[in-house]
């Protein structure tokens, strides 16, 4: 049995207590109304660059005037033209005139008024753009910390899920540590949902399209309607993640009852319940991905999308169950974990991180190379605003982990292993950072206190919760029909 | 001074795998072992050095990554850099994602072939060449050691007796 160090228990502690408070600051100080965006716009524009930027407004500013004036020019000369062509003698001519006239000078006054109207009219909804960028970011960051290491476990289910109906036999000495990992999904699914039910209840603007005002404006999001709603939204995030829950609970249940049983029994069934959630976490990992990430951005849709989350999380979970093991057996707690069995998930590592390149490549290349616009600008906001975080994922997912883990011996190596670790799951962090952020902050992204602060929170809300399952039950299966062989496992 | 040799032959795999563990324990030179099929664990038990070929086909990957960056860029970008269908070929890097299938199949290209060439002369393999087999039956169901005599000729053949050998022959090599 494992024991929770104290260290460790601390250091989730503090790591919580810093987060929360992180997250307090993130959400005190995001700007409550447009004064405040105004005070901050204008403060902004003192620097060197805002002063770049108000000369470009006021030069736009006079080049407005002048054509305006060339309007109203036109205009009178437009009467002149009447009046030449109008029958001069006549009273009622004259009258004519004289209300033909008026009303244009009217027009063009009024037409001044407007401009004016909507220059300011632009403004207030530059402003109102702006507050609600600001008051996303301390959501966003949120959001993505919350659903990042979710789905970090879930992607440890799934490949729980894959280990049992394979019937590896190298990996039944990890399934614990597995199960330990995966035992976070429930209490991250209980915050992810509470997120979901306050965006739907309008506490932020995550998702655009649950705003009514926006989808009567948007023809394109009202066409969307039948599928992006909220109670249809909704309740699919209930099914999917009540049917992950109850997969991770009885397949623990089922493993934990094979220890004590006489036959196999317990582990048939775990086996068909594994194929059974397989096929469910496709269908609905797929459907997730439309729901609580595609969606933050309505206009825009991608096939492989689903495909491309999942490969996502699936190697950052590979990645999590590695450093976890790496972990218990430096503590001396895994005795038939050998270096065979940390080599194979190393391979995994490696192999899905070069899997989630091709899938982020063939995403990218396709998009880039038809150039659609409505599928495009996608890609332009991510590489214009975020280049740096946009390009650095690659580096960090693939070119890292390739040129790291591509070595047989440096799979067996406990620092480099540990070090590509953190490389990789800090680039999916970044990844998820990136499908995010730029539909609900855009331009205003920083990593700053909000997003670390978030970070901060569930890594250690995941640690106290995975290290605290794991004392719940010995770390080595006892009656796995595979145990003896993953014992003796050797590559 | 003749060159003899003895030829030992098994024919199970454990068998053969305890007599090399023996014979490499009584410190006599193991020079070359004839098996029907890969043994796992063979070239560990013989200490033999572990390859080189992966590091090979990684350096013939770079090659061909090179070689696929390069020539495109020659052809693409500063040879006749023309508008094809908007695609911008100002430089490499603004065209790049268009290159990358033909980038990685190059990488891929090299790095197979060359290695498997390297394979081939490094294991002396070719049509026509003449093939080197001590004795046919290694090549279905028996296992052959080879070792070097000295003037020891009496004690090799009582030791490979005693490692279970279902055959022991001295032959004169050539």
């Amino acid at each position: 049995m494992y024991t929770f160090s104290s260290k460790l228990k601390t250091l989730s502690f503090i790591l919580m207590a810093v987060g929360i408070l992180g997250i307090g600051y993130g959400f005190y100080t995001a700007p409550k109304d447009i004064q405040e965006v105004e005070a901050l716009l204008a403060s902004e524009s003192h620097g060197g660059h805002g002063e770049a930027k108000h000369e470009v407004s006021a030069e736009a500013g006079a080049a407005h005037d002048a054509t305006e004036s060339h309007n109203v020019a036109a205009a009178d000369k437009k009467v002149e033209d009447s009046k030449v062509v109008m029958p001069v003698e006549t009273d009622t001519a004259k009258v004519m005139n004289e209300t033909t006239v008026a009303p244009v000078e009217v027009i063009s006054k009024i037409n001044r008024e407007k401009h004016v109207v909507n220059a300011e009219e632009e403004h207030a909804e530059h402003l109102n753009h702006v507050l609600h960028q600001l008051q996303n970011k301390p959501w966003a960051a949120f959001y993505v910390a919350c659903i990042f290491f979710m789905l970090v476990s879930l992607g440890v289910l799934a490949f729980y899920a894959i280990q049992q109906v394979a019937q590896a036999g190298w990996s039944p000495v990890l399934f614990r540590v597995m199960q330990g990992i995966t035992s976070y999904l429930p209490v991250g699914s209980v915050i992810f949902f509470i997120i979901l039910l306050l965006s739907g209840f309008h506490f932020n603007h995550l998702f655009v399209w649950l705003d009514p005002a926006v989808v009567a404006a948007d023809k394109l999001i009202a066409n969307k309607a039948g599928y992006l709603n909220f109670p249809f939204w909704i309740i699919r995030a209930a099914i999917f993640l009540i049917g992950w829950n109850l997969y991770q609970y009885y397949s623990r249940k089922n493993c934990l009852a094979q220890d004590e049983a006489n036959d196999n029994l317990n582990y048939k069934k775990n086996f068909n319940i594994s194929a059974i959630f397989l096929v469910f976490f496709i269908v609905t990992e797929s459907i997730m991905s439309w729901d609580w990430i595609m969606s933050i951005d309505p206009h825009w849709f991608s096939t492989l999308f689903g495909w491309y989350v999942f490969s996502s999380f699936f190697v950052s979970g590979i990645t999590v169950i590695a450093l976890v093991t790496l972990y218990l057996k430096s503590k001396g707690l895994l005795e038939h974990v050998n270096t065979s069995h940390i080599h194979d998930l190393a391979k995994f590592m490696f192999g899905f991180s070069i899997f989630w390149t091709y899938l982020w490549f063939s995403q990218f290349v396709l998009i880039w190379y038809a150039n659609i616009p409505e599928e495009v600008t996608y890609f332009i906001t991510r590489i214009e605003i975020y280049n740096l975080p946009f390009f650095t994922a690659v580096a960090m997912n693939f070119i890292f982990p390739l040129l790291i883990l591509i070595n047989t011996d440096f799979k067996r190596i406990t620092w480099v292993l540990v070090m590509a670790g953190v490389v990789m799951l800090l680039g999916h962090y970044l990844d998820f950072f990136l499908m995010i952020m730029p539909g609900t902050v855009g331009d205003r992204w920083f990593i700053g206190v909000s997003e670390i602060a978030s970070i901060l929170f569930f890594l250690g809300l995941f640690i106290f919760v995975v290290f605290t399952a794991l004392t719940k039950s010995p770390l080595l299966p006892k009656r796995n029909p595979f145990i003896d062989e993953s014992k003796h496992f050797h590559y | 001074m003749s060159n003899k040799v003895i030829y030992a032959i098994y024919n199970d795999d454990d068998i053969l795998m305890d007599a090399v563990k023996q014979t490499r324990a009584a410190h006599h030179h193991i020079e070359e072992v004839f098996t029907p099929f890969p043994v796992h664990g063979l070239d560990k038990a013989m200490g033999l050095a572990p390859t080189r070929l992966a590091i090979c086909a990684f350096l013939y990957g770079c090659v061909g990554l090179s070689f696929a960056t390069w020539m495109m860029n020659y052809i693409m970008i500063e040879d006749w850099p023309q508008d094809i269908g908007g695609k911008p070929s100002f430089s490499y890097i603004e065209n790049m994602p268009a290159f990358v299938p033909i980038m990685f199949e190059l990488t891929v290209f090299f790095a197979a072939h060359l290695m498997v060439i390297t394979f081939y002369m490094r294991s002396r393999l070719w049509p026509f060449k003449q093939a080197e087999n001590p004795d046919v039956r290694t090549t279905d169901d028996h296992f052959l050691m080879e070792v070097a005599v000295r003037d020891n000729e009496e004690e090799l053949i009582s030791f490979f007796q005693s490692t279970g050998a279902v055959e022991v022959k001295v032959i004169d090599k050539h």
